[in-house]
């Protein structure tokens, strides 16, 4: 894979997003929210469940569009997807009725941006890479839950987005095949640098992957804090028993719960 | 280890207490009719249905042809609901000013039983086989088009959202995601129509055919002979099992992903 030019520069200013569920108040999710992601580092949205995360991700992929407030791409206005910013979804969002490699080819075809012969050699050497060449034929439903993951990475990777987006994808995923998602995405990520969103509500998960953890809190929400993480490049598990780690958890702790801490 | 594995192999399984239920049911069936139990008077004992059908039925040219009248008549109500229903399913979902437009007109007609269009539609088509075809239409139809309606507006968001942003075009995404997304729901509705198509075209020969296989019934009630309305009621229900076992066959087809791992 190549390594790819850090772009990817992502900026969100005063996001104002209200749901209007039908027959219910409207609910205001988010208010005045502003972050920015920066290039060539994997950011990490954290919050705990129902603040607002997935609904931020949707806008910084121009799934909704906001209330008030923009999103800016490299400078550039977002009001529609584009195969810049791609998104791994929560559950899997593969393609039920198509193969793994149907699946993957798919963005290249769509945009006739390549041929189908280059599109498909480029899907297999993906499909190589992440370890399910001998699985190409197969639906995403005979898939395990971490191959589907690896396969919708190689669904988006090779469109190469500047922007991946992940809403806490290894939720749902056994201990052990998370942990092992977790170390593959790094290692991809040390490989590419490429720009990274990551959500999730796992603190842990969080530390291990970022290079800086945006903190979401608040009703309405709105980043509220912001953790430089300078643990070292290449990560392994090995990180989770250096002494930085605990500080930097000691202090994500102490953001997230206040005061509070200190009565236990 | 491996002889484990062979002494574990196993043949497909014979459904033992299924067929001792079945010659139970016949055989419980004979004996009422022989004991002259109440109500089992009038009925003929499978013996005797058995030998009417293999001395006056199976070469007779007139049986079979009932069940090619039957067989078109449901074949062709439920291939027009399927052409018709599929696309006004798909644009009911799709098309928010057609929903408005339309849907209340569907919600109106859908409960009036299939039956009960059987004096409009005598007076309505010109010949007596197009109305039960249309009939047997209307049995199909509505089922179809509430499937696929349901269908699409339940596709979920982000298969449409992952589509847009790999950079699919609006027809890319409604012939590739938004027609296989309802596939499964056409199974069902395939599947609940053939079944209703069945019911309706018997019961609307019995009332107006000249031939076919609710025809057969009829007129062996009305002529008091019950081997021939045994005769009707069992070929009846092969012809509805075969319709099943050929429309879960194409269901299969269209869903090869829905294949067991």
């Amino acid at each position: 894979m190549e390594t790819m030019a850090l772009s990817g520069e992502l900026v969100a200013t005063g996001l104002r997003k209200w749901y209007h569920p039908k027959g219910q108040a409207p609910v205001h999710v988010l208010d005045d929210c502003s972050l920015n992601i920066e290039p060539g580092k994997l950011t990490v949205v954290m919050g705990t469940s129902g603040c607002g995360k997935s609904t931020l991700a949707y806008i910084l992929c121009g799934y909704l569009n906001p209330d008030g407030g923009q999103v800016t791409m490299d400078g550039q206005l977002v009001k529609e997807p584009g195969s810049s910013r791609i998104m791994v979804f929560q559950e899997t969002a593969l393609w039920p009725w198509m193969t793994v490699l149907q699946n993957v080819v798919f963005g290249p075809l769509a945009r006739s941006s390549v041929s189908k012969e280059v599109a498909t050699q480029k899907a297999l050497e993906l499909l190589r890479k992440f370890g399910l060449l001998e699985f190409k034929d197969k639906y995403p439903g005979q898939l395990s839950g971490g191959m589907k993951r690896r396969a919708e990475l190689a669904q988006a990777l090779i469109n190469s987005p500047k922007v991946m987006i992940l809403d806490e994808p290894f939720r749902g995923l056994d201990v052990m095949t998370r942990e092992l998602m977790q170390e593959y995405y790094i290692k991809l990520f040390e490989e590419t640098r490429l720009t990274t969103v990551f959500i999730t509500s796992e603190l842990e998960e969080a530390i291990f992957l970022a290079d800086r953890i945006l903190i979401m809190g608040g009703t309405p929400s709105k980043i509220t804090h912001t953790l430089e993480v300078d643990l070292p490049h290449p990560r392994t598990f090995d990180v989770l028993a250096s002494e930085r780690y605990l500080e930097i958890k000691k202090e994500a702790l102490e953001v997230l719960y206040g005061d509070s801490m200190q009565d236990i | 280890m491996a002889q484990d594995i062979k002494s574990k192999f196993r043949w497909p399984q014979f459904n033992w207490r299924g067929a001792i239920a079945i010659v139970g049911f016949f055989a419980a069936w004979h004996f009422f009719v022989k004991l002259g139990v109440p109500g089992f008077k009038e009925i003929a004992a499978p013996f005797d249905v058995l030998q009417t059908f293999l001395t006056r039925y199976v070469n007779n040219q007139e049986y079979w042809s009932s069940w090619v009248s039957s067989f078109k008549r449901v074949l062709y109500g439920f291939l027009i609901a399927q052409v018709l229903g599929i696309p006004l399913g798909l644009m009911l979902g799709t098309r928010e000013v057609f929903h408005n437009l339309a849907y209340p007109v569907i919600e109106i007609l859908r409960p009036i039983p299939p039956l009960a269009w059987v004096p409009i539609s005598i007076l309505f088509w010109p010949t007596t086989e197009m109305s039960i075809i249309f009939i047997c239409f209307i049995g199909a139809f509505f089922i179809i088009v509430i499937n696929v309606h349901d269908a699409v507006r339940s596709i979920k968001n982000e298969h449409i959202w992952l589509a847009q942003s790999l950079g699919a075009s609006s027809g890319q995404i409604f012939r590739r995601i938004m027609i296989p997304s309802v596939i499964p729901s056409i199974a069902v509705g395939m599947t609940l129509g053939i079944a209703v198509t069945w019911n309706v075209v018997i019961a609307a020969e019995m009332i107006s055919g000249g031939n076919g296989l609710g025809r057969l019934t009829w007129e062996g009630y009305v002529s008091h002979t019950v081997t021939v309305v045994i005769i009707g009621m069992i070929s009846i229900g092969l012809a509805g099992y075969l319709s099943t076992i050929v429309v879960d066959y194409l269901e299969k087809k269209m869903m090869p992903w829905r294949v067991v791992r």
